[in-house]
């Protein structure tokens, strides 16, 4: 029961994606325009996680390990279908908001990189609990930053107007430079915390986020080194 | 003119990496050095183009009179990688040159996307085959200007004075976000 709950925490704080491990960018800039897209996002990301992690696991004893990495594109492909097929029935102005952000879900290192990492290698349940844990921090971080780059930069939160006054919006935090921005400097703050931890001495510190290179945690790209 | 129009548009107007997020990841994963950065841009133009001129008669002549659209993500990406694991092959074997300049990266490009995105976007655009294969190209042409910019600064940051904690993927993330407000100023240029 320990180890349950340890591998559903962990997505929360100690492995938070994608602040702490750099996993699944294109999304997380893209699509945090407003905290309201971030959340949508994020519970799409949430669904597909967790089935694909479910799959994964469950045919991890069949699936062939040279042609791993295709099977589990296909897993996704096809959960990834169901969640645009989802949206467009119950969602459909979300899914125009996220717009070609939504199939693009198969090609977040962050879904491969669960697979390849953690649901090939173990049992059923603890591996949805890894993808709902990692989901809900994904989904958290988003929405955070969502929520930043929509009161700083359009001066509303979810769709409702700030009560205070005291600053002009800066609309380019809504565009493209903005969402880069913001991520480095929250990226940055993330660098500072755990140097501070690590100062203190916390032997339970995490590792600095300097010797994590935005793809090498990425279970796919390790493809590369392809046997 | 039509066309020269669509190519200014892919590479500065709406740069696939920064105006439209795409290819983020390899864009901060490949560009440490500039070697790497033309390699993997070379690679991204290369496969860009031709999944593209794949996947659009696949769209055009199987999904759609079928009224199998809603396949096209599955499809789609089935195709990209396959087509990258193919040229790697043919690359090996008959162009062992070309081979040893970008077969490093090509693996790396199955889940870049950019690939994925560029061939949707040729859908929702609703292009025919020769401009889709033009705007392929051209996306992949700005994705490696925007990768060989980035890595030029960022061979300059091993010699400066940069606080430590922005060291690494921050302080790349705020310069892209520098040079994605210096692109947007090409947003007037043309509709």
């Amino acid at each position: 029961m320990g180890r349950a709950l340890k591998e559903l925490t962990k997505g929360l704080w100690r492995e938070l994606p994608p602040f702490r491990i750099v996993l699944g960018l294109c999304p997380t800039l893209a699509v945090t325009t407003s905290a309201k897209n971030g959340l949508g996002m994020g519970a799409a990301v949430i669904f597909v996680l967790v089935v694909s992690n479910f799959l994964v696991a469950l045919l991890r004893k069949i699936i062939p390990s040279k042609v791993r990495i295709a099977c589990f594109i296909v897993i996704a492909a096809t959960v990834v279908v169901t969640v645009e097929l989802l949206m467009q029935a119950y969602a459909y102005p979300l899914y125009l908001e996220l717009g070609i952000f939504v199939p693009l879900i198969v090609v977040n290192c962050i879904i491969l990189g669960r697979a390849e990492a953690f649901a090939s290698k173990n049992p059923v349940f603890l591996s949805v609990l890894d993808g709902l844990g990692m989901g809900l921090g994904f989904t958290l971080s988003l929405t955070f930053l969502g929520g930043l780059r929509e009161v700083l930069g359009a001066g509303t939160i979810f769709g409702h107007a700030v009560p205070w006054e005291a600053f002009e919006p800066m609309s380019i935090l809504v565009k493209a430079p903005g969402a880069f921005i913001c991520l480095g400097l929250i990226l940055a703050g993330m660098n500072a915390y755990n140097r501070w931890t690590a100062r203190r001495g916390d032997s339970d510190a995490p590792k600095a986020l300097e010797a994590i290179n935005s793809c090498s945690s990425c279970g796919l790209c390790k493809l590369s080194g392809r046997d | 003119m039509d066309y020269f129009l669509l190519v200014i548009s892919a590479v500065f107007i709406n740069n696939i990496v920064l105006v439209q997020y795409l290819g983020t990841c390899p864009f901060l994963g490949t560009s440490k050095s500039t070697d790497v950065a033309l390699g993997m841009g070379g690679a991204v133009i290369f496969v860009i183009g031709m999944s593209v001129a794949l996947t659009w008669p696949i769209q055009k002549a199987i999904l759609e009179p079928f009224g199998l659209g809603y396949l096209q993500t599955i499809v789609f990406i089935l195709v990209i990688a396959s087509l990258v694991q193919f040229v790697e092959m043919f690359l090996k074997k008959l162009l062992p040159p070309l081979y040893r300049a970008l077969g490093l990266y090509l693996p790396l490009i199955t889940t870049n996307c950019a690939v994925l995105g560029s061939a949707i976007l040729v859908q929702k655009n609703g292009y025919g085959l020769a401009k889709s294969v033009v705007f392929g190209l051209a996306t992949g042409v700005g994705f490696t200007l925007a990768l060989v910019i980035i890595s030029s600064i960022r061979e300059r940051f091993d010699i400066s004075p940069i606080p430590q904690v922005f060291r690494g993927v921050p302080i790349a993330l705020i310069t892209a976000g520098l040079m994605s407000l210096a692109f947007l100023a090409f947003k007037g240029m043309a509709s």
